[in-house]
């Protein structure tokens, strides 16, 4: 039996596409890449990133002084775009605070502060400088926290990290809760910023590409580094007015079992996931109109979710990776791609692979190359990440 | 709302709390709790491989997971699993810290890709062949409760079993400064929704936002030393409950002021 659907109420971004859905659907339409040379921190590489600009001269203040660093500014950017910030405090007042949950993926969330901190420690002692507070921008739950803070819930919170799926997983975190009874209703998201951890990290493993990425493309060599917040408020129910809002109808979730930090051959886990979420749904293959690939351009992810893509919809379904435009955004990348999706069927949009100049001529999948308009009722999304952990999940209409 | 679900499996491993079986009467009071310091088993679940490469945190997650495992009767190859950690590892992070703040910024590709918050659920997963659904969550402090209520919603919402591994290692200087956690603890637990005869524990798990609700602490200094030394040691009261083989009502710390409220039924 399909899951009951939750309804997308109220969603947000902010990314290197632009603050706020307008800009990012606007850089899409127009094919305007947000990649850029790398000039982040005092990073020496040989690379393309996508930084949200300003970020820098946008300090906290108040009372989440503590709570300052990149990821928490980047947080709060989010949070006060597309009316995303009345939305939740119009269903606060419906529901109270104590029942909207908050389920926020990350991967590394303000890390940054403390890779500062160890470049700041005093000489002598080791003392780490005393304007750091780790506990409210280092530690991996401090975005979560941050969140729920800022929008004044006081219901269930949690920071799910599992790399690059993060805030996918998000979405059946949400599901599952409301269907436990632990809370009504949910805000779900994803904060990721760039830290010199994930830029010399992915650098090491030699997963980065010196271009702007080249998703699908036969000279495909690695990914760009990204930045983003995205944050989806997500109801049982909607108002009833007009044509229901898109929403989530399926999520589907399995491990590899086979890596660290590879890709099983053969896209097993990929492949279970989105039969999963296609189970979930209770949809076929053959009602997706659109598939948002994890696409993360980089030779072994790329070639093994289209043999998973082929195994599941065979050629007839169009895809894209939107990686070439904001860069992969790690723990932030399942809730960018689910905001983007949502902009896909409330316009009938279908987004290029960007950077693609030429298709991977062992692809078997349909990858779309121009940006396309037509009808899409239903979009499945793929995250992917370290430890073999993946994601789909399955936006639509519900008429 | 309450939310009925059984405990079919215990792994614990921390100062003077090696294994269920020892630590039982510890935590019922009928044994003297003494914390001397315990060494980190390599688990044998992991392959050779995985083993030389595990980190202090992968070991003691995986290892207490194993113990709950074993205890359940249940099969790992298709038990979704819910890895939570405050910090994560911060050997790693320190390790990582440390050389970004050098010119060179010399990263170690091992290291970095052991440094994802979910490296014990990867190498679980690895380890047993599980292609099952797995996250990996944090919440400061409390994020014991945390995992425990994204294991229960899972247990409840998809009718599956879940093992939940709950850990945190010691926090290494310079770290310590701003993290003092001094003592390595963790704890597993197999939940299920279905009753069986190798059921430890009921538990009838509530969340509840009104406050009323005194947080359970523990009747032994020593041990409510350790409850507040190690995010995953906030486990105690839960798993003392249970160690008593008696009905009791355990009130466990969550965020503001919620907490969660668990009646035990042995």
């Amino acid at each position: 039996m399909a899951m009951s659907p939750l309804y997308i109420t109220g969603f947000s971004a902010a990314s290197a596409l632009g603050r706020g859905v307008s800009a990012t659907y606007g850089a899409l339409l127009r094919e305007e890449s947000g990649l850029r040379p790398c000039d982040f921190e005092n990073a020496k590489l040989d690379t393309y990133i996508g930084r949200v600009a300003g970020l820098e001269s946008e300090p906290l203040g108040d009372r989440f002084g503590q709570y300052d660093c990149r990821n928490n500014r980047l947080a709060k950017l989010a949070l006060q775009q597309d009316g995303f910030e009345d939305t939740v405090i119009q269903a606060r007042e419906r529901y109270g605070a104590r029942r909207i949950g908050v389920f926020i993926g990350t991967s590394t969330s303000g890390i940054l502060e403390t890779e500062l901190a160890y470049r700041n420690r005093d000489p002598e002692t080791e003392a780490l400088p005393c304007t750091f507070h780790y506990g409210q921008t280092g530690n991996m739950f401090s975005g979560a926290s941050f969140v729920q803070g800022f929008l004044q819930l006081q219901g269930p919170v949690l920071a799910i990290s599992t790399a690059c799926s993060s805030s996918a997983k998000v979405f059946a975190v949400a599901y599952r809760f409301i269907r436990a009874g632990f809370c009504d209703a949910a805000v779900v998201g994803g904060v990721d910023s760039l830290c010199l951890n994930t830029l010399y990290g992915f650098s090491s493993l030699e997963l980065v590409s010196s271009q702007p990425c080249r998703p699908a493309d036969r000279e495909r060599d690695g990914l760009s580094i990204g930045e983003a917040a995205g944050f989806v408020l997500l109801e049982p129910t909607y108002d009833g007015k007009g044509p229901g809002p898109v929403a989530l109808l399926g999520y589907g979730e399995s491990s590899d079992a086979h890596h660290m930090s590879s890709p099983h051959p053969e896209g097993l886990g990929a492949r279970l996931a989105m039969e999963r979420a296609l189970s979930c749904a209770g949809l076929r293959a053959s009602d997706i109109d659109y598939v948002n690939l994890h696409g993360t351009a980089t030779p072994a992810n790329d070639w093994t979710e289209d043999r998973a893509i082929y195994d599941v919809f065979g050629a007839s379904v169009p895809c894209s990776s939107t990686k070439g435009w904001t860069g992969h955004t790690l723990g932030a990348a399942g809730i960018t791609e689910a905001v983007i999706s949502v902009l896909c069927i409330k316009y009938g949009f279908i987004p290029r692979s960007l950077n693609t100049r030429e298709l991977d001529s062992a692809f078997k999948s349909q990858i779309v190359l121009d940006n396309q308009k037509r009808p899409i009722r239903c979009v499945i999304s793929n995250s992917f990440g370290f430890g073999g952990t993946n994601c789909s999940i399955v936006l639509g209409t519900t008429e | 709302m309450t939310v009925k679900i059984y405990v079919k499996g215990i792994g614990i491993l921390g100062p003077g709390l090696d294994g269920w079986d020892k630590s039982r009467p510890i935590l019922a009071g009928l044994s003297p709790y003494t914390a001397q310091e315990c060494s980190l088993p390599k688990p044998t679940i992991l392959p050779p491989m995985e083993r030389r490469r595990a980190s202090t945190t992968v070991r003691l997650g995986t290892h207490v997971a194993q113990e709950a495992l074993e205890q359940s009767g249940l099969v790992a190859d298709n038990l979704a699993t819910v890895f939570a950690s405050s910090d994560g590892d911060t050997d790693i992070l320190d390790q990582l810290c440390s050389v970004l703040a050098t010119s060179e910024k010399a990263v170690s590709p091992t290291r970095f890709h052991n440094s994802v918050h979910n490296a014990p659920a990867g190498y679980w997963s690895i380890a047993t062949h599980s292609l099952a659904p797995s996250s990996s969550v944090s919440c400061y402090d409390v994020t014991f409760a945390g995992g425990l209520l994204d294991a229960a919603s899972q247990v409840v919402a998809e009718g599956r079993p879940v093992l939940l591994s709950v850990y945190d290692i010691a926090v290494p200087e310079p770290l310590h400064q701003v993290r003092p956690v001094s003592v390595p603890f963790g704890v597993a637990l197999v939940l299920d929704s279905r009753h069986s005869v190798s059921v430890l524990g009921q538990l009838d798990i509530r969340l509840n936002g009104e406050a009323d609700g005194v947080v359970t602490t523990l009747s032994s200094l020593e041990l409510e030393t350790l409850r507040q030394g190690n995010p995953a040691a906030r486990a105690l009261p839960l798993l003392a409950a249970i160690a008593r083989l008696q009905p009791a009502q355990v009130v466990l710390d969550y965020v503001d002021e919620n907490t969660l409220q668990v009646a035990v039924t042995p």
